[in-house]
């Protein structure tokens, strides 16, 4: 599917995922970090479907005045920018890297981190919260990406956060879905999208964790460290589409006993 | 800046001291840097500079100034 730009991964029957008054078509949310090169990236991206794709705010490097930026490359009018707040450890710190995005002129929305601890990027809930209040207040849709502990998604959810992102797993992981019960309990308690934000590891991961029930999926490395990521990145459309079929069709009930598929009737004498 | 006596001021951008010509403005900066003001965005001593506003916003001797933009990230 090359016209992606029209196209909607929306399932027949089912609603388009919506955040803050916005529906997208597609419930696989991509990262843009950590590609081989920029043409790997939007090969990937348009394979997965994604309509959002998450960009980080750094400095220009001045030495490199000239080098193309990541929107020469990716075409805001094509995808949603959603800009994070990675790499800050303090609430000050995320404010400020999300009013910077939100003054690049694209949108209100931000995927809102406040990493705790540099060696599992953890997020640190104090931060995380404090940061929500001061930028609902400013106005923004806030995205943030918190642990799966469902009394932080509680608190997260009345600060006004317009969505809970819960972990999966680490960032950058790849350990796929670590604790499901978790995850199903804050979307059964939660009224804002649940998406769950990184972990995946690969496409199973990610069927998994669609079948938990919750709004979304947003991956970065599953995809981009891939050996082939457009391939990766089509399975991903694929599990998170099958994955949302199964939870919407509902499974059977888990038994301890084996019962039969075929009639126990009409058996030879 | 026709006229004046040109003189040079020091200024940190994006961590880096450099010496620029004074007087200049924002907009001034982003040339003499062969930036597209519409790619960066623009903090002065903290404070977002909006775009409409970088040509009439001068700089001053110790000025610290970061200039960000979109990169890849997840």
């Amino acid at each position: 599917m090359t016209t992606s730009q029209h196209s909607t991964d929306v399932i027949a029957g089912d609603s388009p995922l919506t955040v803050g008054g916005r529906s997208f078509r597609s419930r696989l949310l991509v990262g843009t970090g950590k590609y081989r090169s920029n043409a790997d990236m939007v090969r990937a991206i348009e394979a997965s479907g994604a309509e959002v794709v998450t960009v980080a705010v750094r400095r220009v490097d001045l030495n490199r005045a000239k080098e193309e930026s990541l929107l020469h490359h990716l075409d805001p009018a094509r995808w949603f920018l959603l800009a994070n707040t990675a790499g800050c450890y303090s609430a000050e710190d995320a404010i400020r890297y999300a009013r910077l995005a939100r003054e690049a002129g694209f949108n209100e929305f931000v995927k809102l981190e406040v990493i705790g601890d540099q060696e599992t990027l953890l997020p640190d809930v104090d931060g995380l919260l404090e940061a929500t209040r001061v930028l609902v207040k400013e106005g923004f849709t806030v995205l943030p990406y918190t642990n799966e502990d469902l009394i932080t998604a509680l608190k997260l959810e009345d600060a006004g956060a317009a969505a809970v992102m819960p972990l999966a797993s680490p960032i950058g992981s790849g350990l796929g879905l670590l604790n499901p019960y978790s995850i199903r309990t804050i979307k059964r308690r939660l009224s804002v999208p649940v998406i769950v934000d990184a972990g995946v590891g690969t496409a199973s991961d990610a069927c998994v964790t669609m079948e938990q029930g919750v709004d979304g999926i947003l991956m970065n490395t599953a995809i981009a460290e891939a050996e082939h990521p457009v391939l990766m990145a089509q399975a991903m459309r694929q599990a998170v589409a099958a994955g949302r079929e199964a939870f919407l069709a509902g499974r059977m009930p888990r038994r301890e006993v084996a019962v039969p598929s075929s009639p126990a009737r009409g058996m030879l004498e | 800046m026709g006229g004046r006596l040109m003189s040079e001021m020091m200024i940190t951008v994006n961590g880096e001291s450099r010496m620029i010509p004074h007087p200049a403005t924002l907009t001034d900066l982003l040339q003499h840097l062969d930036l597209d003001p519409r790619a960066v965005v623009v903090e002065l001593n903290r404070e977002i500079i909006r775009r409409p506003r970088l040509a009439e916003t001068w700089l001053t001797n110790g000025d610290t100034v970061e200039l960000v933009h979109f990169v890849g990230g997840g």
